[in-house]
């Protein structure tokens, strides 16, 4: 393991009020480690802490295996760079903005103007050298405020939701261009967003924090496949979150009784626990009752109503009634191909393999 | 109107004749109220720039007496610097009363408070998360503070034509510590005043005038720096 950074034990209190409290998070070489929480939840906090721009009121911080004292020392903050929501444009032109960093540096002349274009050739925004950073799009803003940040090749890069402004099309844009190039310049990165999809998409690894502290931290399968409690489960998207009480276990197969269904999955829980049934929604197939006869290889298949549909883009979420509620994405390909309208009575079907059960929550 | 009208024909002969005592009345005013804002800047912006930024116990109270020294009336000021520099205070072994010495330390003193209070003001003004930006991206201390006051760049020309406005046209203070000697301490506002009361109004127009130009003329150059790259 190969912490860049680690945070130890820290508490950041602010106005009184405890923001953060972290026992342990390390941020490991050359990865993308995504924090994913709602807003408050103390993104930006730990974010801050990481770059040494606030001290925590307790524990401690190691920068490349060793501790560091606060105020840090110089060297170790110019190893790390930062960039927040808004682009923050400095006075001056695109070139300007994005030579800073090295200007600070002590580098100069040409060796200065060959690195300044080379970062902005990276990122395609070349032609906008010569224009005042404060009169160019949101995107193209992001992006110098990006270049601003990576001239210098930080051995760390914190991006404080560096999307959200964004409209979703640039967004989209944006992102698989950040991936790129942070993974062709191998840099190790933290990224805070509160965008579930952004996560998916850049990270390796995801921790959510939620109200200061991290509910679950792990691979990004692992997060959004198997949430650790409800909710994590709800913010990485499972909507479909179905109390249930184990009626046998037969070597790992377990059946559940939920709402007088019975449900099928893969989990070590014995009989007479009471669980949460995870069902991420786009998990679940549907098929018009009596259209097409070909077996379903599915173990789980509930009869349902279709209370509604609502469309989201690409895909259309549509909510059924089986005796328990049930949410399902499909495309709008295949929900046209069922001709679904609500109360039509339609064959849900999710693998038991599909369905990540949870103890039931005792706060809840 | 007669009057005025004459003493503006004359104002432009006085021009065009390179009068050398308009000429030198002219110089030692700008000498004077130039080295007072230039030295009031490299005091006021870095101490303004420190006030807007650091939490220190008794800060109120000095922002209380930066503000009241922006609105200082200079007749005070002129008084405060007599009293130091007269041979009975504690300056005044120096001799520097009624010489262009004690009229630069007046204006300093007019100037640097509301330089310093524009200062503090704008790097008030400035984003919060802009301040950690720029420490985000590495800045020391001192490139902290330089990147700061270049962002702030266009307030604190305001208060280099606010500095230089109010000295160029102050009357009081270098009248008491300068004393209006011919040919030593005379500056264009205290010449202004001798020649009205002493009825020749077409000189005290046209040095008016006179002074109204390079004022004119200074803040075309301070509005040109401000503006350039809004354009």
């Amino acid at each position: 393991m190969n912490a860049v950074l680690l945070l130890k034990n820290v508490e950041v209190t602010q106005g009184g009020k405890r923001t953060l409290e972290i026992p342990e998070l390390d941020v490991r070489k050359g990865e993308i480690l995504v924090i994913l929480g709602p807003t408050g939840s103390g993104k930006s906090t730990t974010l801050k802490l990481m770059a040494f721009l606030i001290k925590p009121q307790r524990g401690e911080v190691f920068w490349q295996g060793e501790k560091v004292h606060f105020p840090a020392p110089l060297s170790v903050r110019r190893s790390i760079s930062m960039t927040f929501q808004d682009p923050l444009p400095f006075e001056g032109s695109v070139f300007e903005n994005v030579a800073f960093g090295l200007k600070i540096r002590g580098i100069k002349g040409e060796d200065l103007r060959v690195r300044v274009e080379e970062i902005l050739e990276l990122l395609s925004i070349a032609h906008l050298k010569d224009k005042s950073a404060k009169r160019i799009s949101g995107g193209e803003a992001q992006k110098v405020a990006l270049a601003r940040a990576l001239i210098f090749h930080p051995s760390l890069l914190l991006l404080d939701e560096p999307l959200a402004s964004l409209d979703p099309l640039t967004k989209k844009q944006l992102e698989s261009e950040l991936y790129r190039v942070l993974k062709q310049l191998g840099i190790t990165c933290v990224y805070v967003t509160h965008d579930q999809e952004e996560a998916l998409s850049l990270a390796d690894r995801i921790a959510i924090l939620d109200r200061g502290r991290i509910l679950q931290i792990g691979a990004k399968e692992e997060v959004f496949f198997k949430p650790n409690d409800v909710k994590v489960a709800r913010f990485v998207g499972v909507e479909n979150l179905i109390p249930a009480e184990i009626s046998a276990n037969e070597e790992g197969l377990a059946t559940m009784e939920a709402m007088g269904k019975t449900l099928e999955a893969v989990t070590p829980f014995p009989p007479g626990a009471r669980v949460i049934a995870c069902i991420r929604p786009e998990e679940v197939t549907l098929k018009k009752d009596g259209v097409g006869v070909e077996k379903i290889s599915a173990r789980n298949q509930l009869s349902g109503k279709v209370l509604s549909l609502e469309t989201l883009g690409p895909v259309i979420k549509v909510s059924l009634d089986c005796g328990l509620q049930i949410k399902v994405l499909i495309t709008r390909r295949s929900a046209s191909d069922l001709s679904l309208k609500p109360g039509d009575t339609v064959l849900a079907s999710f693998k038991a393999t599909a369905v990540h059960v949870i103890p039931e929550d005792e706060g809840e | 109107m007669e009057t005025i009208g004459q003493g503006i024909i004359e104002a432009f002969k006085l021009i065009g004749s390179l009068n050398p005592e308009l000429l030198q009345i002219l110089f030692l005013s700008l000498e004077i109220s130039v080295l007072a804002v230039i030295i009031a800047m490299l005091f006021g912006v870095p101490m303004g720039t420190f006030l807007g930024l650091k939490r220190f116990p008794g800060r109120n109270l000095f922002i209380a007496i930066v503000n009241t020294g922006m609105g200082l009336p200079p007749v005070v000021v002129g008084l405060f610097v007599f009293l130091i520099l007269a041979r009975s205070g504690p300056l005044g072994g120096l001799n520097l009363l009624y010489t262009p010495w004690a009229m630069l330390i007046a204006q300093v003193i007019i100037a640097a408070p509301l330089v310093m209070g524009v200062t503090m003001a704008a790097i008030q003004g400035l984003d919060e998360r802009l301040k950690l930006q720029i420490l985000a991206l590495g800045a020391n201390t001192l490139q902290f503070y330089l990147k700061l006051m270049k962002e702030a760049r266009l307030s604190l020309i305001a208060a280099l034509a606010a500095g230089f406005g109010s000295v160029i046209s102050e009357v009081g203070a270098v009248m008491m510590v300068g004393g209006n000697i011919k040919g030593q301490t005379r500056v264009m506002t205290t010449a202004i005043v001798l020649e009205t009361r002493q009825g020749d109004y077409s000189l005290a127009i046209a040095l008016s005038v006179i002074l109204l130009l390079i004022a004119l003329l200074l803040n075309l150059i301070f509005t040109y720096l401000q503006q350039r790259r809004s354009s």
